[in-house]
C-alpha cells in the first residue's frame, strides 16, 4: 500500500501547508493524537531546514504499511549546500543559523525512523517514518 | 501578512493565538508584543496557545525571547492552554522553555498575575 504526494518547499507559506498535510495524512494512517503531532512538529522543523539552509526543495508525504500497521513516511530533499559534518548537525544546540539547534536532533526523537543523507555541494536527504501503533 | 492582535485589559496584555502561523508572523507578534509592553506599561503579559496544535523550535524560541524581553520590562508573561499533546512533544524535541511560566487556562493565569501584584503590595506598602 502506498499513496503518496509531493509538494515544493519554496517559501514559508509551504512551511505551514507541509504542516497541514503532513496532519491530513497522520489521521488517515491512524496516528494517536501524540503522534499526530510529533510528527508534524518534525516536518515543520525539517520544512524550515530545507527552506532557510538550502534556500528550497520538496517532501515526500507517503501512507506506507506493513502488514498490520500503517505509517507515515516523509522524505525532505533539497540541492543545497549539504551538511559537511553530520553528527554534528545531529548534536543538540549545534546551530549555524542562529536557531536552537533541535530541529535535526529534536526531529530524530519525535519519529520511529531517522536517516538523514547529505553530501556538501550536492544536497541533502532527511528521511523519517512514524508508525501506528 | 496574518497579525495577531493583541488586547489590553487593565495593565495586562492578552494575546490568543488562533491560526497556523508563518515564522514571519511570529516574528512580528514578538516584536508588536515588546513594542506593546513598553508602550503600556504593562505588568503582565498572558498568550494563550490553546488553538495552537504544535510548538516546534522556531515558536518555542518566540516565547521565551517575549518571556525575557518582558521581565527586563518588569511584566510577567504567563503561557496558557498548551495542549497535552503539544506539552510532551515539546519536551521530547528538547525544549526546556526555561523561563516562561505556564497556567492550564486564561482564569488561572490572570490569577497568577493577580497574586504577583499582591505579594508587590505587601513588600512595597505605599
Ligand atoms: N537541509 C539542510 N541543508 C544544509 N544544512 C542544514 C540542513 N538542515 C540542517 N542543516 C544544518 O544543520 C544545523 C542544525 O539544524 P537544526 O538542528 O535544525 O538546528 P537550527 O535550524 O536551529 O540551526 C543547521 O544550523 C544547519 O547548519
Ligand atoms: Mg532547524
Amino acid at each position: 500500500m502506498t499513496d503518496a504526494i509531493e509538494l515544493p518547499i519554496a517559501a514559508n507559506s509551504d512551511v505551514v501547508l507541509v504542516r497541514q498535510r503532513v496532519r491530513t495524512s497522520a489521521q488517515q494512517v491512524g496516528l494517536s493524537l501524540v503522534d499526530q503531532t510529533k510528527v508534524v512538529t518534525a516536518a515543520s522543523e525539517l520544512a524550515r531546514n530545507t527552506l532557510v539552509y538550502a534556500g528550497g526543495g520538496r517532501v515526500r508525504i507517503e501512507v506506507v504499511g506493513n502488514g498490520a500497521r500503517g505509517g507515515l513516511r516523509l522524505t525532505f530533499a533539497d540541492e543545497g549546500p549539504g551538511i559537511p559534518d553530520l553528527e554534528l548537525a545531529l548534536t543538540d544546540g549545534w546551530t549555524t543559523g542562529g536557531g536552537l539547534g533541535l530541529g535535526l536532533s529534536g526531529s530524530r526523537r519525535l519519529v520511529d525512523e531517522f536517516d538523514l543523507d547529505s553530501e556538501p555541494g550536492k544536497g541533502t536527504r532527511v528521511t523519517v517514518v512514524k508508525w501506528a501503533r | 501578512m496574518e497579525r495577531v492582535p493583541i488586547l489590553k485589559l487593565g495593565d495586562v496584555l492578552i494575546v490568543s493565538i488562533q491560526i497556523d502561523l508563518q515564522d514571519q508572523g511570529v516574528l512580528a507578534l514578538q516584536e508588536d508584543l515588546a513594542d506593546a509592553v513598553v508602550e503600556s506599561g504593562a505588568r503582565g503579559v498572558i498568550i494563550d496557545i490553546s488553538a495552537v496544535e504544535i510548538v516546534d523550535s522556531f515558536i518555542g524560541r518566540m516565547l521565551a525571547t517575549i518571556a525575557s524581553i518582558s521581565r527586563v520590562l518588569d511584566a510577567e508573561t504567563i503561557v496558557v492552554g498548551m495542549r497535552p499533546a503539544v506539552a510532551i512533544t515539546l519536551v521530547e524535541l528538547g525544549l526546556s522553555l526555561g523561563g516562561v511560566r505556564t497556567a492550564l487556562n486564561l482564569e488561572k493565569g490572570v490569577a497568577l498575575l493577580e497574586d504577583r501584584d499582591n505579594a508587590r503590595a505587601v513588600a512595597v506598602p505605599r
